[in-house]
């Protein structure tokens, strides 16, 4: 039975699932680390404790969200390999330096300092676990830029040649990390991991506000939340509309497939907003449509000439469902987003941010979005660049390995077992130490250490432990 | 010509250094989970666990960098040998994964503390097993055509290779019974001297059964250790066993802190020497040679500079961060 199934969509689910699964860690790592930075900071400039309290309850978060992206992502290292060999063999000259690169700058930097910054509180001067602080949240972001810049060049690919064996080999490494779209895809990735966790960060706060807990930490979560929302929310929709007009210039009929555009010249092209692509037929069907929109966004000229997928031979599509609802699911969280920060900047003008139980239990749902936005993102570009790996190079069905189809049935049906467990289990625990009430948790003495030389990192990071 | 093949070979050496990093570093974080069980109090328990907790992170990036590496420098050896030894892979990384968890979780909630503990000890297990099973999968050899693995699926699974595994699990146990001599004192310390006596003439005993088997595994290894005048030049490597398993005994009965560890990475240096020596300049053995499986000198030169900067900074924070942490680890109160 396992034999009949196609070894290419056995190892296509098992990458997105495996990956799906780790982006949202070192997202929250990434968003979390910066906090955490920023709180730390704040502490050792105004000396008021409730900074260094709210570090304290973060970086437990921020422990657990860490060990999970760091043991998904080894997997994920592993995985071009096992599942796309002949992606690794031909593209290995060009992303795997970058890789490299990203384990030698960002990955051991990180791991460096995170002991220190976890366990070394009464080990190292306050600057110093202050720098650590920072490093790991610098490392953080490193990373991003080095993995971004593999997978913007498996979208836009520049700078390289091909060689005998059919490698892509690198002719101008700048091209290749500066390629085309990277630069809009890490500032939009960034913003994506500032804004998701903000948000989690905002319903924590909101939880606690709505069990009438309004102390200075609950208040101030909520509150740095709220101005990220604000701020990073609209920079956001403008980053994400810059990327767009960047993919059309590059990878036209992704673009074609987020708007649900088939007929190969549309002059004056609508904008829709729902419908359902047929594939089959060729067409958006029961679509609702605003006119001449879509060329008035993407060519700034109502009647500007947009090209459909009809302009690009059927097996070169991609599975236009998915990218088109992926995206509409985006930018509506987008722009809910930023209903909601410019809902908070009315009711902080008011002077009622704390006391709006109803926006409160707003911010509590929207508490996900986030994680929601960045996953519904990353299907859009990933599914868009189908059906290639190296787009319009490489086709998918000639990366994959050598491997039948039971192996990677068996393996995919693992990792999802020990995925859905342990990451279950782990997100149960985050959920967990963040509905317990901060102000009572940290108001137990901070740790001592019991001996003079001794590591005690149990005392160290786990001294406030909520009871069951 | 001459550049490709000096860095073709540089980058043997550098991946060389990097796997061997991480077999005694986390060899020694893995073989604290296989000795775990024998724990005599949870208070022993947590001080071992708690010995590898700042430090385990770093220690599993050298096998990220050892992957990476490989991709990059040898993408065409990538490609054959992570199929060729797709199940001990996928079970190494799927038991990693509830091995550096644990740290975390166990203490998360009390009544999920035992749960956790075991599985972190039984990833440790799985992890150390599998791996010592791919290194022997690749020493016996490896099946390839054209540019792809042409082996089926359980090619890797052979005696020798499942005895390398179980021999593994005696090697990272030793040097976890030696890293916690460094780093405890008391009870726990008495108890690891006594477990390192053991667990070293395991070693050695599995030392000497691999050097005894591998030459039967395929003639052109035993023509390669055995033909005049290899034998003459390679007679000190299993000479240099020798001297350092007596050194490693002595500092054992003398009860010397620091000095079991080093003399068992210096075993575990020697013996991966003579695994090298067995394959070079295969990458993948008896198949593909470095200079066959490198990646342009484009790619080698541009990481390669990267390398050369940044491991020994990577090296003095590193360090910097086990200084901070020096010393014993505390048994410290636990939380019930
Ligand atoms: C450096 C490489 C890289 C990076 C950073 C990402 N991906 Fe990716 N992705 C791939 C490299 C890749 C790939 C190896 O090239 C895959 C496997 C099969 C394929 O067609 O492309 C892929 C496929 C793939 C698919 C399946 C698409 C399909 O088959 O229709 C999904 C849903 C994702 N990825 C999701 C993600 C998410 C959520 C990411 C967030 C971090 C992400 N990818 C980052
Ligand atoms: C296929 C793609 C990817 C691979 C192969 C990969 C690989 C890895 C590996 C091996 C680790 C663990 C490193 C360690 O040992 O410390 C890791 C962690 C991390 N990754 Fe990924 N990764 C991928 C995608 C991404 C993306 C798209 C991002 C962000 C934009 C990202 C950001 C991070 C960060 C910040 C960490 C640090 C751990 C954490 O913060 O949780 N990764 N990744
Ligand atoms: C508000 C309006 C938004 C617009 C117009 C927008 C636009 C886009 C576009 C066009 C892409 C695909 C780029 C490509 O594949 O070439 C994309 C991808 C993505 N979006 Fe958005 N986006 C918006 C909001 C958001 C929000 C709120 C989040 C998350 C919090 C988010 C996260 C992502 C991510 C993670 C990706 C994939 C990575 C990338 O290609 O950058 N986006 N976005």
């Amino acid at each position: 039975m396992l034999e009949s199934l196609d070894p290419v969509v056995l190892a296509r689910i098992q990458f997105a699932f495996t990956i799906s699964f780790h982006i949202v860690f070192p997202a929250f790592s990434i968003g979390l680390g910066s906090y955490l930075a920023v709180l730390e900071g704040l502490w050792i400039l105004t000396e008021k404790d409730h900074y260094i309290r709210l570090f304290r309850m973060w970086v437990k978060a921020f422990a657990l969200s860490f060990g999970m992206g760091v043991v998904s992502g080894i997997v994920l290292s592993y995985q071009f390999g096992t599942n796309w060999s002949v992606f690794a063999d031909k593209t290995g000259p060009v992303i795997g330096p970058l890789m490299g690169y990203e384990v030698l700058t960002a990955f051991f930097l990180e791991a460096g300092f995170l002991g220190i910054m976890l366990f070394g509180v009464n080990r190292v001067p306050k600057l110093m676990h202050f720098a650590a602080t920072v490093i790991v949240a610098f490392g953080a972001l490193v990373s991003a830029f080095w993995i971004l810049a593999a997978n913007s060049w498996m979208q836009t690919p520049a700078g390289y040649a091909t060689n005998e064996a059919g490698q892509f080999i690198p002719t101008d490494w700048w091209a290749i990390i500066f390629n085309p779209s990277f630069p809009y895809r890490l500032v939009h990735m960034v913003l994506a991991a500032y804004l998701a966790t903000a948000f989690v960060v905002g319903a924590t706060g909101a939880w606690h506000l709505l069990r009438g807990r309004q102390g200075p930490m609950v208040r101030t979560m909520f509150s740095m939340a709220m101005w990220m929302a604000a701020i990073v929310a609209p920079l956001q929709l403008v980053a994400g509309d810059q990327h767009g007009l960047n993919t059309l210039e590059h990878q036209p009929a992704k673009v074609a497939a987020m708007e649900g555009h088939f007929e190969a010249e549309m002059k004056g092209a609508p904008l829709i907003l729902f419908g359902w692509p047929d594939m089959q037929a060729g067409e958006t069907r029961y679509s609702i449509e605003v006119p001449k929109l879509g060329s008035l966004i993407l060519t700034h000229d109502p009647n500007g000439v947009l090209k459909g997928l009809k302009s690009w031979p059927r097996e070169d599509w991609p599975r236009v469902p998915v990218v088109f609802w992926s995206f509409r699911v985006m930018v509506g969280l987008g722009l809910l987003m930023i209903a909601t920060g410019v809902a908070s900047l009315w009711l902080r003008w008011r002077g009622k941010l704390y006391q709006t139980p109803l926006f409160a239990r707003w911010c509590l749902v929207m508490g996900p979005s986030g994680f929601v936005a960045l996953l519904a993102g990353w299907f859009v570009t990933e599914t868009g660049r189908q059906p290639f790996t190296v787009y319009g190079v490489l086709r998918t069905a000639d990366s994959v390995s050598p491997i039948g189809s039971p192996a990677v049935a068996v393996s995919l049906l693992a990792f999802v077992a020990v995925y859905l467990a342990v990451f279950g289990m782990g997100i149960w625990y985050l959920l967990r130490l963040m509905r317990t009430d901060p102000e009572a948790a940290s108001a137990a003495p901070p740790p001592k250490e019991t001996r003079a030389a001794g590591i005690t990192p149990v005392q160290a990071t786990h001294g406030a432990l909520p009871e069951p | 010509m001459s550049v490709l093949s000096d860095l073709a070979i540089v980058w043997s050496a550098i991946l060389g250094f990097a796997i061997y990093a991480y077999v005694v570093l986390d060899g020694f974080d893995l073989g604290i989970g296989i000795l775990a069980p024998f724990a005599k109090s949870d208070d022993e328990e947590e001080t071992m666990i708690s010995s590898i907790a700042p430090v385990w992170d770093g220690n599993e990036t050298w096998l990220v960098l050892g992957g990476g590496g490989l991709m990059a420098a040898f993408p065409l050896a990538y490609s054959i040998l992570l199929p060729a030894l797709y199940a001990p892979l996928i079970a190494m990384l799927l038991a990693l994964v509830f091995r550096g968890v644990a740290f975390e979780f166990r203490h998360r909630h009390v009544r999920h503390l035992r749960v956790w503990t075991w599985g972190f000890v039984l990833g440790s297990y799985v992890a150390t097993f599998a791996q010592g099973v791919a290194l022997g999968a690749f020493v016996q050899g490896i099946a390839v055509e054209g540019r792809a693995y042409a082996g089926g699926w359980f090619d890797w699974m052979t005696p020798f290779s499942l005895f390398t595994g179980l021999a593994l699990i005696a090697g990272y146990a030793l040097l976890g019974a030696c890293f916690l001599i460094m780093k405890t004192e008391g009870a726990l310390q008495e108890r690891m001297y006594r477990h390192a006596l053991p667990l070293g003439v395991a070693v050695l005993g599995a030392i000497v059964a691999v050097s005894a088997w591998t030459p039967f595994l395929d003639p052109a290894l035993s023509a390669r250790w055995f033909s005049w005048p290899n034998i003459a030049y390679l007679s000190p490597v299993p000479l240099l066993v020798v001297a350092i398993a007596l050194g490693f005994f002595r500092s054992l009965a003398a009860g010397r802190q620091i000095l079991p560890f080093v003399m068992v990475s210096l075993i575990f240096l020697v013996s991966y020497c003579g695994v090298a020596i067995s394959v070079f300049p295969f990458i993948v053995p008896r198949a593909v040679t470095v200079w066959q499986a490198a990646a342009p000198d484009r790619s080698l030169g541009f990481l390669l500079v990267g390398t050369a900067v940044l491991v020994p900074v990577i090296l003095v924070y590193t360090g910097y961060s086990y200084w901070v942490f020096r010393g014993k680890v505390g048994a410290g109160p636990t939380y019930h």
